[in-house]
């Protein structure tokens, strides 16, 4: 079944574009991943699904069902952690957790206890005293707690620590493992590469490539490592070429031969033929304008 | 009910505040009456002489001699002033300060319809009114026993009713604003309160501005009127009445459609 199911997905403010024509959907109990730079559409897709904003056209159906039709017994189901997290600054985090508890109608002390030791969070705390990296564990433990169907995260490692990214991706593969659904938005494509089984890359408003994380990694393309030359063959189907001190890299999507004979000519002493990451993947759908530099930091 | 409980916990230090100024203000007043009263022929020829300005605040119809009269004008003018600010500023913050302060979308992603908030809020806006209110008439009981006078229950609690009405228009239309606004609202709601008292003052000076009195909720609690007739205006009163309504109505309708970004 799929548990998100967006339908010819449009919205417009005013003039400005938010997405066009958007069809996407997730699985029940995949992992997926949304990529995009910065004002690409990811948190616009978000916000129609949870019902923050109506789309110009186009439906939205989570679990089978319409989200316009049912709001609240979708969203009892759903967790959701928020790009930027903000809480009424004069509670004390144990008191968002409550009023979070209590607006769904259900008791989580137990679990709320169990994710604050994990996350090392203070239910003491003044939320205005948090810093944002506090703030992050605050709205993972309310996207959680209720251990929900469906967990939908806009950019939520931003502002974490390592450690602490390590241990929220524990948890969400513990979710995981348990028939959550998991469907992030991130414009880190490592974590998205590492974690996630399907993804979906947004370009402008409109999906670019939907697959599993390991086909999308599938374009011909091969990422060559040249090793005691500073120069690439003189071949037509080579891009993204980066010199560095004795070495050569470059992406290839020619035929192997020509390559070989290519490389054949060359002093090189060294040469690694791979798969390209995620990151080099983007840049070919992406195309001569390249991600963002939020995107590829 | 969360929210609503929710709502009364985030404004209560505000309440506390604007209840405590309010019903200070009433008890200074109440407590020099006394003295007033000594110097009440003095008062008299003084407002009499004053012309247009003693009509503007109505006390060119009234017996400041009396302590009903000296209250409907005095605390009059505190109850109508502080509590219709205090009505505007809880009015136009309700909706807009979630999105203002970000927190429309932790509230929103939660499974509660929009109009659950929406009541939820008006609700504690309603609320957070009869408890300011509540705490001026125990004060203005208290005070007035102090210096040995025993306001005339009926008079007393139509004063108290009309401020009262008065208030819940100005929240309502202020409510109805919030839903629109998400920066600046209370702004607005503090002006529209302000506007409303110097409307009644214009229509007061100005028998060609009498109509104004429709507009403003200042027009039936007018504490000269209300002594007098011995009831408030119906007719005000219905306009005012229907101008709240639309107000909430407005907010309804308007938070129901409103994207939050």
């Amino acid at each position: 079944m799929n548990v998100i199911e967006l339908t010819a997905l449009t919205k417009y403010y005013g003039k400005a574009r938010g997405i066009i024509d958007l069809n996407l959907a997730v699985k029940e109990g995949d992992f997926f991943g949304f990529i995009g730079p910065n004002g690409a559409g990811k948190s616009t897709s978000i916000r129609i699904l949870l019902g923050l904003i109506a789309p110009t056209s186009g439906t939205v159906q989570v679990f089978g069902r319409k989200q316009k039709e049912q709001p609240r017994e979708l969203l009892k189901q759903i967790g959701y952690m928020p790009s930027e997290a903000s809480f009424y600054p004069n509670m004390r985090v144990e008191e968002v957790l409550r009023f979070s508890a209590g607006l769904r109608g259900c008791d989580c002390r137990a679990e709320a206890e169990q994710l604050l030791s994990r996350l090392d969070l203070d239910p003491k705390k003044k939320i205005r005293a948090l810093s944002l990296g506090n703030r992050k564990k605050v709205s993972i433990v309310c996207a959680l707690q209720h251990q929900p169907r469906l967990c939908v995260l806009d950019e939520p490692t931003s502002g974490l620590d390592p450690l602490m990214q390590r241990e929220f991706y524990a948890i969400l593969k513990e979710r995981n493992q348990q028939g959550t659904t998991i469907f992030l938005s991130s414009h880190v494509l490592s974590e998205v590469q590492r974690y996630c089984s399907h993804a979906a890359i947004i370009r402008k408003g409109r999906i670019v490539a939907a697959d599993e994380v390991r086909k999308l990694g599938y374009t011909g393309a091969k990422r060559v490592v040249l090793r005691g030359v500073e120069e690439p063959p003189q071949l037509e189907q080579i891009k993204d070429v980066v010199k560095s001190d004795g070495a050569v890299s470059f992406l290839y999507s020619g035929g192997s031969g020509a390559l070989l004979q290519a490389l054949a000519a060359m002093p090189v002493l060294d040469v690694t033929i791979g798969e390209p990451d995620l990151e080099e993947i983007f840049l070919h759908y992406y195309g001569e304008e390249r991600a963002n530099d939020a995107f590829l930091s | 009910m969360t929210l609503f409980y929710h709502e009364l916990k985030q404004g209560r230090l505000a309440l506390l505040i604007w209840s405590g100024i309010v019903a200070g203000m009433l008890a200074v007043c109440i407590l020099i009456y006394p003295e007033m009263a000594r110097q009440m022929e003095e008062v008299s020829g003084m407002f009499a002489e004053m012309g247009s300005f003693s009509a503007a605040f109505g006390m060119d119809r009234i017996n400041f001699g009396e302590f009903i009269g000296f209250f409907g004008v005095e605390c009059g003018n505190i109850l109508g002033l502080g509590g219709g600010f205090f009505a505007a500023f809880v009015g136009s913050a309700a909706l807009a300060k979630e999105e203002k302060e970000h927190t429309a979308e932790f509230l929103l992603t939660h499974p509660i319809s929009r109009q659950s908030v929406v009541l939820q809020k008006f609700m504690g806006v309603l609320l957070q009114i009869a408890a300011l209110n509540l705490v001026a008439v125990c004060v203005s009981v208290l005070s007035a026993l102090v210096v040995g006078e025993r306001p005339e229950p009926k008079l007393f609690s139509l004063l108290f009713a009309a401020y009262i009405l008065l208030q819940i228009e100005i929240a309502s239309i202020c409510f109805g604003v919030s839903a629109f606004c998400s920066r600046g609202a209370s702004g607005i709601g503090l002006g529209l309160a302000a506007l409303f008292y110097f409307l009644n003052l214009i229509a007061n000076l100005s028998e060609g501005a009498e109509f104004l009195k429709y507009l403003t909720p200042f027009g039936y609690a007018e504490s000269a009127d209300l002594i007098e007739r011995g009831g408030i205006n119906p007719q005000y009163l219905a306009v005012g009445l229907l101008l709240a309504a639309a107000g909430v109505l407005l907010a309804f309708v308007r938070y129901q459609r409103k994207d939050i970004l």
